[in-house]
């Protein structure tokens, strides 16, 4: 396998492809891990509303020195801002807003996805640690449209898109989009596409990667990000 | 005259009987009245079943009273938060059940429970372990399961400015799980950065009306906070 030898996208430019597609005007909830970083690369001039389920729409940037507030946290516990225009809610209005279908999109995080887009980000099943659910079974079922950023294969090489989740879903048949560090692909009724590929890399090394049957989409580009990473 | 304040956390936790469920607000670090879980550590109560987002912190407050044995049972949605040790070798140990929920489903059964509903169906967890065994129907084609209300005995509120009826207002994302949990409870038990006089809160800022709160008690500054 020669993927080592690809240039694979960093967390940062996974979050950074994942940023182009959302939306002007998109009410978008970012989950913890490296979907949060989407934030920092929304396009310049591009409006994008980001909600919290702590109770926050219109979450801003990190805070500069000095800037910080206690009282001001987004999901993943990180000290938070708000930008000009947003606003504050209680827990059952910002879950209310995940569950009712309000929110355009959420990027999550996943362990797993199958071909038919289930998910499964919330257990390991690790017998030494308790599991751990949050907001993300609400997410999953609730947001109109549901896309995932995850690794596409773990350490050792094996795939974690496949035929059937082995863990515990979250949801079954939510995710409509999968950005890895090494493809974008499309979850349709026909099975997986393959919109866009780091360059160098085959179709057939990245189906080595990935148990379901992938297609190249007609018109599939070439994965290039940017190559100075926003600050 | 009504007057809800009370003059001592002591007084502000009394009665709290062994087996109560105690209601906990606050997302991470934030909006948890850590004075009020101090002081109803100090006053004894056990066998607690305690209803929070996350499983307590370091080594004060809900983690005090998980590390000691008072926590029979914990109803969460994220016990892996901060420093969460204090949780962590009570369960690996056998010492506190965990009932893990959604977190829109726990804020979404206390709202329940205040607005006198039986409960709801839900997509959420419809398909899933955290499903299994529960009621189900399916509603224009999609499945839900059926949660139930949730209440408490008791509630432990964080709030940042209330009058002696219990009007409050909060901080920022210090709001959290507080306004459902206060409307959730028996007992509504709240710990405020200031008591102001009747009149001197904006009618349109109150987020929390007088008539979910029973008790409270001004934390002085250098409390927990």
């Amino acid at each position: 396998m020669t993927a080592q030898t690809l240039t694979r996208l960093t967390r940062d430019q996974m979050a950074w492809r994942a940023a182009q597609d959302i939306p002007e005007g998109a009410y978008v909830n970012l989950g913890i891990g490296i979907p949060t970083l989407a934030a920092s690369y929304v396009p310049a001039g591009r409006e994008v509303i980001f909600h919290s389920e702590n109770g926050v729409l219109g979450l801003g940037p990190k805070p500069r020195p000095g800037q910080e507030d206690k009282n001001l946290i987004d999901a993943g516990k990180n000290l938070a801002t708000l930008v000009t225009g947003g606003c504050y809610m209680h827990h059952a209005d910002a879950f209310l807003m995940i569950r009712g279908g309000h929110l355009d999109l959420s990027l999550l995080g996943a362990f797993e996805v199958s071909e038919r887009g289930d998910l499964a980000n919330w257990t390991t099943e690790d017998p030494a640690f308790p599991p751990g659910v949050g907001g993300a079974m609400d997410l999953a079922v609730g947001a109109k449209e549901i896309r995932v950023l995850m690794m596409h294969a773990d350490r050792n090489g094996k795939p974690r898109i496949l035929r059937e989740c082995s863990l515990p879903l979250t949801a079954p048949q939510v995710v409509k989009r999968i950005y890895t560090d090494l493809a974008v692909i499309d979850v349709t009724a026909q099975g997986l596409v393959v919109l866009e590929m780091v360059r160098g890399l085959t179709l057939q090394q990245l189906q080595a990667l990935t148990e379901p049957e992938l297609k190249l989409a007609d018109g599939w580009r070439v994965l290039q990000p940017p190559q100075a990473e926003a600050a | 005259m009504i007057d809800k304040r009370v003059k001592t956390l002591a007084e502000a936790v009394a009665g709290v009987r062994d087996g109560a469920t105690v209601l906990v607000a606050g997302f991470g670090s934030v909006g948890v009245a850590n004075n009020l879980l101090e002081a109803l550590h100090e006053q004894g109560a056990r066998e607690l079943t305690v209803v929070a987002n996350n499983a307590g912190n370091a080594d004060y407050g809900l983690a005090r009273l998980i590390g000691s044995g008072r926590v029979r049972k914990v109803i969460c949605s994220y016990p892996r938060s901060g420093d969460y040790s204090a949780f962590l070798n009570a369960y690996k140990a056998g010492r506190v059940e965990l009932e893990l929920v959604p977190q829109g489903t726990i804020s979404e059964r206390m709202r329940c429970a205040a607005a006198g509903l039986g409960g709801f169906f839900s997509p959420v967890s419809a398909h899933t372990r955290l499903g299994e065994g529960k009621e189900t129907r399916e509603i224009d084609g999609r499945l839900h399961v059926f949660e139930k209300p949730l209440r408490g005995d008791i509630a432990l509120i964080k709030a940042n400015r209330a009058d002696r009826w219990g009007n409050l207002t909060y901080l920022k994302s210090a709001r959290n799980f507080n306004p459902v949990m206060a409307m959730a409870a028996d007992l509504t038990i709240v710990e405020v950065d200031q008591i102001v006089e009747l009149g001197d809160l904006d009618p349109e800022a109150v987020v929390t009306p007088s008539i979910f709160v029973d008790r409270v008690i001004a934390v002085p500054e250098g409390a927990w906070q």
